[in-house]
């Protein structure tokens, strides 16, 4: 294999040092290395290949909206070297074999890592549990297990699914949104959707569940994993389940941390535009400020996507008809960089551990979440965070196109990313 | 004005004026024998109703003939759009057949904003899902003017399930523009968690707030609200938030009851309250083809109305 040297990048935005790569491996670090092939890194972060716990593929069953191999392309051009398929697939990935087909043609399409998700319960339906060990034993190695799209709100069977997967070293990410308080919720419940007429999805369904799955949790002494946490009060619970030492981990989405439910009212891109309608909703700016507080002090360990592919017709709708999504991946790291980098919350470290290093451990992802150093697997990013741009949904990779973000502009760019030594992605095009 | 009239809160106070004003001038029409105009000639007005609405309907429709437009009357039952059509492709051919004007009624809060992306004409909110329904305030206040004069300062109550009222938005929203002091009667369950930051008083007991008002209007319970838990019984419901003949004893003198229709006699207002010297409920209906006949006429600029009337 060719030795590749990563001239002049700041890792983790540190002093420029070259970084060569032998073997799928980082086999030195210093200054004036040479390798067959250089790279230009100078004035580039390198960071650890991002790795991404919440992802929709869609594949099988919604191809029109995204495939493993679009939604992988997407994922290693957003600087992700590994991403969780979730289970909400046409059939479900609640057997062994669903999942390792979505597995296999993560393998096939090369972009970067795929670790299925397993649905918590057989179809989604909440009613019983998904034979869980088959999935974890299968080739896909699946240790995060989740309904997400539909919260798990029966608390027996919440319960058993918490000491179940204890067996494999297993988690469960818990969509907490309690069903009854939100039948027919549009958006989030307050000025804004009493103004609109919109049946409101109230902080307190989210919040509720997460402090009943916490406290199930420490009382099974199992792992939780809370999903997109979207309000201020769903940080303070987390924060309080933590200082209790319990196993308890939270993401939080990129839109969450930057978008608040008033653009519902008046956008850029009109009213009442569903390209805004996501689940759990856009909240206020208090709940997008106690996010951000609560991810720079670790509160929440990590950044997921979310990344909701749908076609333009589920989109180009009235709010109530419209599916609930955004997709993330290739602006990700450019929100992250908005919300937390220029705001001074997180460097550059923190921005490592939080969208590559934490949600690896939680996901138990062996070889991905760095560190950058000599012996470990090549999985890199080259950032550069002096780009700017406009968003402009037309270049994506993805097979979808309803990004929240368009005609807004974006701090950074992904340049170049490395999945065991291998370019992905070169010159801000797949490699 | 605006080039569409989507909400309350597109009029500022000199256009809800400029409505008003006009609709008194063309209500001096509706009063001769031959009510019609030729202002709107050659002009199309498609009604788009994705809802059952016969009432608000024939209101639009008969504002329009008034004015001498060409009605199109798009039902959505039996249509394209109950075999799955989309609402940006009914937009489309409406756009490919010439609207100047769409009316639209729709169950989904904020369709007509999303039709306004699809369409040139001008997009009328014929009421959305429960949003609002801004012909109907306007209907309301001309009506509450032609009883009561000027509206500032007047004291108006508006009683009944806010939460899902596209009337009460619409008509908190243009009586504040107008300078009207509105409060709001409800049980806690019928009422927004956020309507403390609307722009009017709120309150439960509506005994209290009934010896000071100028205006009562009634607003329709639904019926599925019936079995939702939002009250425990109707007759509950209606002991503590109905009209009735002991409670209007309580207005002063002045005072009217108004109701959007179409209601529930015996439910939130008595049989003899709605049919007594009061209620402006048929004067309403009257109104509303009126107030209706002056917004197409502002939105489409008709011809100039001075010489018409004469």
């Amino acid at each position: 294999m060719k030795t590749i040297v990563i001239k002049g990048a700041r890792i983790l935005g540190g002093e420029p040092a070259d970084i060569l790569i032998r073997d799928g491996v980082f086999a030195e670090i210093g200054q004036d290395l040479s390798g067959d092939e250089t790279v230009d890194a100078t004035g580039l972060i390198a960071l650890p290949g991002l790795v991404d716990l919440h992802t929709h593929l869609r594949e099988p069953g919604r191809e029109d909206a995204e495939t493993v191999e679009s939604g992988t392309r997407a994922a290693a051009l957003g600087g992700y070297t590994a991403v969780h398929a979730m289970a909400n697939t046409d059939p479900v990935a609640d057997t062994a074999g669903v999942v390792e087909q979505v597995w296999r043609l993560g393998q096939e399409a090369g972009h970067c890592d795929v670790r299925p998700v397993g649905a918590v319960t057989v179809g989604l339906d909440g009613e019983r549990l998904a034979e869980l060990g088959a999935m974890a034993d299968s080739a896909a190695r699946v240790r995060v297990f989740s309904d997400d799209g539909r919260c798990v709100s029966d608390a027996v069977l919440m319960r058993r699914a918490l000491e179940y997967v204890k067996a494999f070293d297993g988690v469960v990410a818990q969509h907490a949104q309690e069903p009854r308080l939100t039948k027919d919720a549009q958006m989030n419940e307050g000025a804004v959707s009493g103004r609109l007429g919109l049946t409101g999805w109230p902080a307190v369904a989210e919040e509720a569940i997460i402090a009943r799955d916490c406290l199930l949790a420490a009382h099974v002494g199992s792992r939780l994993h809370v999903c997109h946490l979207s309000t201020a009060g769903s940080v303070e619970i987390v924060r309080w389940a933590k200082s209790k030492g319990w196993d308890v981990t939270a993401e939080v989405t990129p839109h969450h941390l930057l978008l608040t439910d008033d653009l519902v009212e008046d956008s850029p891109v009109g009213s009442y535009n569903p390209i805004y309608k996501v689940n759990p909703p856009l909240r206020t700016r208090a709940d997008v400020e106690a996010l951000r507080a609560g991810l720079a002090d670790g509160t929440i360990d990590c950044v997921a996507t979310d990344h909701a592919p749908h076609p333009v017709e589920d989109k180009e709708t009235e709010w109530a008809a419209a599916a609930m999504g955004m997709i993330g991946l290739e602006t990700a790291l450019s929100v992250v960089q908005e919300a937390m980098v220029e705001t001074g919350l997180l460097d550059w470290a923190g921005v490592a551990e939080r969208m590559s290093s934490a949600p690896a451990r939680i996901g138990r992802v062996a070889e991905h979440g760095g560190p950058i150093e000599v012996g470990a697997p090549a999985n890199v990013t080259l950032y550069d965070p002096a780009a700017r741009a406009e968003v402009d949904p037309a270049g994506y990779a993805s097979k979808s196109r309803n990004t929240p973000y368009q005609g807004r502009s974006l701090p950074g760019r992904v340049v170049a990313t490395f999945l065991r030594g291998r370019p992905t992605v070169l010159d801000g095009k797949i490699a | 004005m605006k080039r569409h009239l989507i909400s309350a809160a597109d009029l500022s106070r000199d256009d809800a004026l400029l409505i008003l004003d006009t609709a008194d001038e063309l209500a001096k029409i509706s009063e001769r024998s031959i009510k019609k105009l030729p202002t709107l000639r050659g002009r199309t007005v498609v009604n788009l109703f994705f809802e059952d609405s016969t009432r608000t309907r024939i209101s639009f429709e008969a504002a329009a003939k008034r004015l001498s437009a060409d009605v199109i009357n798009f039902s959505a039952k039996g249509s394209s759009v109950s075999k799955g059509e989309s609402l940006k492709d009914t937009a489309l051919t409406l756009e490919a057949m010439g609207a100047d004007a769409v009316v639209i009624r729709h169950g989904a809060s904020g369709a007509p904003h999303r039709l306004a992306n699809w369409v040139r004409g001008s997009v009328v909110n014929a009421g959305d899902g429960t949003h609002e329904h801004p012909t109907q305030a306007l209907l309301d206040a001309f009506t509450m003017r032609r009883r009561l004069g000027s509206l500032d300062g007047r004291k108006v109550t508006i009683v009944g399930d806010v939460l899902h009222s596209r009337v009460a938005r619409s008509n908190v929203l243009l009586l504040a523009t107008l300078g009207a002091e509105v409060t709001l009667v409800a049980p806690p369950t019928l009422l927004p968690v956020s309507v403390g930051s609307w722009p009017c008083e709120v309150s439960y007991d509506l005994d209290a707030v009934l010896p000071k008002s100028d205006v009562v209007m009634m607003l329709r319970v639904q019926r599925e609200r019936m079995n939702a838990a939002f009250f425990p019984t109707e007759r509950e419901y209606s002991r503590r938030y109905g009209l009735d003949r002991e409670r209007v004893a309580r207005l002063h003198d002045e005072a009217v009851v108004m109701h959007p229709g179409p209601m529930n006699r015996g439910m939130e207002i008595a049989a003899e309250v709605a049919d007594s010297p009061r209620s402006t409920i048929v004067e309403q209906v009257t109104n509303g083809v009126t107030t209706r006949m002056a917004v197409l006429y502002l939105l489409l600029g008709g011809a100039d109305l001075g010489g018409e009337i004469q």
